[in-house]
């Protein structure tokens, strides 16, 4: 790894978004935009004697989720775009390592994925009174783990597609599934046995136990930063298979 | 002094197809080498053997002294892909110090290599908003950008109106006379006469490596396009026999 060529390379990924407005403007608009709808189809239904109301828990795991399926369906077709473009090609004739690469988008999009949970969480806490007993800065700091998963899971899958068609195709894949487990829809502890064991091994379970933990305690607990290093471990674990895609020499 | 690339039996198969049938060749240093033969004959395939990103089946190709896709031939060879391979969604000036930050040079180095090219009037637009010509030398910049000592320019000139075409291949010699060692493909013959040594290759073979004037002289006609016709009938009848 080189300092010098990784800051290049982010600051050219994030220059790349930025000449993309409308992108970047619908990163900022559609989690608010979702948030408002969740909060009116909830506003009116009486939360559960002794639980979080359902508005509280539906939009604070949905702060998790944005990041992480925006920048995945972004690092997928960027990443796309450069095997298809011969751009990869290119920069590995050139002095950059491949880590400084898969680094640069991690650390562009994590970002990117950092500033639209944090729009969206100042917007569900300020304007529609998301109640935690942790801090939002917490939350902040999950979904941008979240994003850098989420980065590192598009690098991967990037080298399965084609054509951009394939790649946004992945996104079920790898959300939905992870989605419908996550303990969202159906509490974890209320599943059949196979249904759990699947649950265990998703990375976002433990992204959503972490973020259910900050809505439940006001200080961060040990089970929060445990299931949080799960999920920094599985980006690392995606970026190594990520790595392994990306061949100087081929056919 | 070695030649900066010596190219030995190469053989490359794709698929099935064997599309380098051993080839040996060389690219002498300080001197414009044109690669010339119809699309489809192999051109890109030996290109991406020196530059070390083609599998190769057997043979051996020697680069600056190295064998190619050597780790440090990557600050010292410069790579232009047929289609351009730029940021279309970056200005071609951060393009330029994109690739210029790669090989340690500073913004001041990139800007006067994306005037060099021609496009200093277009360097604060986007790539994907010039036309095919601009954005292939927009390429061409990030290739130079290094400084490297070996240049492989996969068809840099098409696509080029021809007092841009003149421009590009006086810059290509004035490198050469400053001591970079450049390989240069078409598939346009009158552009062989621009070069200092030609290699002719067809159907994954090598039919002439000479200077121009050699070529000219073995076939007894003054015409390139004429001589390569002979050279090529010559080889076929040989086949057949």
């Amino acid at each position: 790894m080189n300092p010098r060529i990784l800051a290049a390379t982010t600051g050219r990924i994030l220059r790349q978004l930025r000449h993309d407005r409308r992108t970047v403007a619908l990163l900022v608009v559609v989690p608010t935009v979702l948030l408002t709808l969740v909060y009116y189809m909830y506003v009116d239904q009486p939360a559960p004697p002794g639980r979080p109301g359902t508005f509280d828990r539906v939009a604070l795991i949905m702060l998790g989720f944005f990041p992480f399926i925006i920048m995945f369906l972004v690092t997928s077709i960027a990443m796309l775009r450069e095997r298809t473009t011969g751009t990869l090609e290119r920069l590995l004739t050139t002095p950059l390592a491949k880590i400084d690469l898969l680094f640069g988008y991690g650390i562009a999009f994590g970002l990117a994925g950092v500033l639209q949970s944090t729009i969206a969480s100042l917007v569900a806490y300020q304007v529609f009174g998301l109640d935690t007993a942790g801090s939002m800065w917490l939350v902040v700091m999950i979904a941008g783990v979240n994003a850098v998963l989420a980065v590192a899971l598009g690098l991967f899958c990037s080298a399965f597609a084609r054509t951009e068609f394939q790649a946004v195709q992945f996104m079920p894949v790898v959300v939905a599934p992870q989605l419908l487990l996550c303990g969202l829809f159906v509490p974890r502890d209320q599943m059949a046995g196979w249904l759990q064991g699947v649950s265990d091994v998703l990375p976002l379970t433990y992204a959503v136990e972490a973020l259910q933990e900050v809505g439940a305690h006001a200080e961060p607990t040990g089970t929060m930063w445990r299931d949080l290093a799960i999920v920094a471990g599985a980006a690392v674990a995606a970026l190594v298979l990520a790595a392994a895609t990306l061949r100087r020499r081929s056919g | 002094m070695d030649d900066a690339v010596a190219v030995r039996d190469l053989v490359v198969d794709r698929g099935r197809r064997r599309v380098l049938q051993g080839i040996s060749c060389v690219v002498p240093r300080g001197a414009v080498t044109g690669l010339l033969g119809p699309s489809g004959s192999g051109k890109t395939t030996l290109m991406r053997a020196i530059v070390g990103v083609q599998t190769v089946s057997s043979g051996t190709v020697t680069v600056l002294g190295r064998p190619a896709g050597a780790a440090e031939l990557r600050r010292r060879v410069g790579y232009l892909t047929q289609a351009p391979s730029v940021y279309a969604d970056l200005t071609v000036r951060e393009n330029a110090r994109y690739f210029a930050a790669l090989q340690r040079r500073d913004h001041a180095h990139a800007d006067r290599t994306v005037a060099d090219v021609g496009l200093a009037d277009a360097a604060t637009q986007l790539v994907g908003n010039l036309s095919g010509g601009q954005r292939s030398r927009a390429s061409l910049a990030c290739a130079l950008v290094g400084d490297p000592e070996l240049v492989i320019l996969d068809e840099p000139t098409v696509g080029q109106d021809p007092v841009l075409r003149a421009d590009l291949w006086a810059r290509f010699h004035a490198m050469a006379a400053a001591g970079t060692s450049l390989l240069v493909s078409s598939h346009v013959m009158d552009e062989a006469a621009r070069c200092d040594r030609l290699l002719l290759i067809r159907d994954g073979r090598l039919v002439a490596d000479d200077t121009p004037d050699a070529v000219r002289a073995a076939t007894g006609v003054d015409d390139l396009e004429e001589a390569f016709l002979r050279l090529i009938r010559a080889s076929e009848q040989e086949e057949s026999r």
